[in-house]
């Protein structure tokens, strides 16, 4: 796109949100530009190094700890010697330098979905984080990306980060959801048209009907996977549900910033999602999607319910309502993961982990654990599961033989039940 | 940042593999990995790049994993610059944050002899000269603070500098 005609043009909101931080008018996709940044975030495997470069820095203190968020969430708790080594790094670090946002376990959840139910997350901010899936603090209107560990020592020490303004790909979705479905749905839909280098480099704005509908743990399931087509970052532009939402956890003041009318899109897609199947992502890539119904009938030996994409509490509540006086097959064995110590807690409350836990499901306190192949859940060799994670790249979840589907909620703890993926109405 | 060298082209989605191989990754040394800059799809190109001289991509250049290794192998080699039509997203920070200078330049830059034509990059205006033919193609133009970290650098000599400011 040739900057010098855009100069008619709105601007998104990343480009507004960029500026505003950076201390300029206006910014255009290609712009260089240096901003300050509300929060920088690391975790058990990341902050480590970064943790390492900031003490080269030879400075004894940080930018502002209240704006420095860790968390110890892959491999707690402490999964062996050397990852307890990690995350006791993070804990000295955080006396040491008296951030206020470190989360040791017992309080710890997945960062992506712990930082926005701790209130950390406002529209209109700048944040990074040392983990590809910061994209997901986009849900609330903030601009949000990954960065290097060495990006994130820099900004403990300057507060500031350097970025090249992306262009938007916007993405209106017509229609209302059909019965179980959610924001995976979507999101996976979105992925296997697009590839997982459709959305490189750029931002990915999600708009229309349907976005409006979905709840705020359906969006943040959206703006998660945003990374798994290439975006550098995903969002919704802020509106009653992210009030809402905001409302008890926000104390101090938040400017949302909305894109322009005329804003510059470099593409916009449409897609009418009212007929839309439960969608799977076969493996080993997020872009390999194909409606339920191609993958019926595939048996697995393993389910996960969490993570960063799919571990909040309308997710326990939509599989504990598939699964509630069920039984998990035999032949599976299922693993719930609430995302948060608050998730956990409130699950407990609605009774839902005793639906699980009567189905013979596996609950575990938070982590990120299985996920990534770290703990809790590793695969062996030949083994298949269906996930609610967003990866199911060769070997993510164990032995490099081992395969995952990825799913919404309802087809995992329905499929948990009939011991291979299947469509939520086959077991009710 | 004015920087004048000889131009070597490379095409589409030079991977960081084809950049540095992975049995060189031992060492973080950009003049040892300077040694094999290349190797694999150029083996002569250790022996014929010299210090001062532009690497000329295609789109998405520096594609793949997200070592570093690859642009300090490229810096190691005393390139003074990278011009392609797109660069990988993290190769492209990673180049910025060790001081490798790269530029985005959308327009292709055409009749350009390898290993002998001359180009002059100009990174505060985004400018690329074909010093042959004379033809001027638009880049995207590098801030002062962007200059400020290449010109020290680095990212980490950047706030290094930062710091003295702040004491
Ligand atoms: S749950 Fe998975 S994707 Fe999310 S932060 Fe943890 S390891 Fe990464």
């Amino acid at each position: 796109m040739d900057n010098d005609n855009r100069t008619d043009y709105g601007s998104t909101m990343v480009e507004k949100i960029l500026a505003v931080k950076a201390g300029k008018d206006k910014v255009v996709p290609g712009n260089l530009v240096n901003t300050k940044i509300d929060l920088a975030l690391g975790n058990d495997i990341t902050a480590p190094v970064a943790i390492k470069e900031f003490e080269r820095f030879g400075i004894d203190k940080v930018f502002d700890p209240e704006k420095i968020v860790l968390v110890p969430d892959h491999f707690t708790p402490n999964k062996d010697i050397a990852s307890a080594e990690q995350a006791l790094l993070l804990r000295r670090f955080a006396e040491k330098y008296k951030i206020k946002h470190y989360f040791e376990i017992g309080r710890m959840g997945i960062e992506h979905a712990l930082l926005p139910e701790q209130g950390l997350v406002r529209p209109g901010e700048v944040i990074i984080g040392a983990d590809s899936h910061t994209c997901t603090y986009g849900a609330l209107g903030a601009f949000a990306t990954g960065v290097g560990s060495t990006d994130l020592a820099a900004a403990m020490v300057i507060g500031e980060a350097w970025f090249k303004v992306p262009s938007t790909l916007r993405f209106e979705y017509e229609g209302s959801l059909p019965k179980w479905l959610g924001g995976k749905d979507l999101i996976l839909y979105t992925i296997g048209q697009i590839g997982v280098s459709g959305a490189r480099y750029r931002a990915m704005e999600f708009a229309g009907p349907a976005i409006a509908a979905l709840s705020m743990d359906g969006r943040l399931t959206m703006t998660n996977m945003a990374i798994e087509a290439g975006g550098k970052c995903g969002y919704i532009q802020p509106d009653q549900v992210t009030f809402d939402y905001l409302k008890g956890r926000v104390s101090v003041p938040y400017e949302p910033v909305y894109s322009d009318l005329n804003a510059a899109y470099e593409q916009v897609y449409r897609y009418d999602i009212t007929n839309l199947e439960p969608q799977i992502a076969f493996p080993p890539s997020p872009d390999n999607v194909f409606p339920v119904s191609k993958a019926k009938g595939t048996q697995i030996q393993q389910v996960v319910i969490g993570s960063c994409t799919n571990g909040r509490i309308e997710d326990l509540r939509v599989a504990a309502s598939v699964i509630k006086n069920k039984r998990v097959d035999p032949r599976v064995r299922l693993l719930v993961i609430p995302a948060t110590q608050q998730i956990y807690r409130q699950a407990l409350e609605e009774g839902l982990l005793t639906a699980f836990i009567d189905a013979e499901a596996v609950v575990s306190t938070p982590t990120c654990g299985p996920c990534l192949g770290g703990h809790m859940g590793i695969l062996a060799k030949g083994e298949r599961a269906l996930a609610t994670t967003n990866r199911n790249f060769v070997g993510r979840m164990g032995h490099p033989e081992s395969e995952v589907y990825l799913s919404g909620p309802a087809v995992a703890a329905a499929s948990a039940v009939a011991g291979k993926i299947v469509h939520p109405e086959e077991v009710l | 940042m004015i920087f004048e060298g000889k131009a070597w082209l490379f095409g589409d989605n030079i991977d960081t593999d084809a950049i540095i191989a992975a049995r060189y990754l031992s060492t973080t040394d950009p003049k040892e990995l300077a040694n094999y800059l290349m190797e694999d799809i150029r083996p002569d190109f250790p022996s014929q790049v010299s210090a001062g001289d532009i690497l000329v991509g295609g789109e998405n250049f520096g594609c793949g994993s997200s070592r570093e290794h690859a642009p300090l192998a490229i810096k190691g080699a005393g390139v003074s610059c990278v011009v392609a039509r797109s660069f990988a997203r993290i190769f492209y920070r990673n180049a910025i944050n060790i001081g490798l200078p790269i530029l985005e330049c959308q327009e292709e830059l055409s009749d350009l002899n390898n290993g002998s034509d001359l180009l002059k990059v100009d990174l505060e205006q985004g400018l690329v000269t074909h010093l042959r033919t004379g033809k001027i193609y638009k880049a995207e133009p590098f801030p002062p603070f962007m200059q400020d970290i290449i010109n020290r650098g680095g990212l980490v000599e950047y706030v290094k500098s930062r710091i003295n400011d702040l004491k």
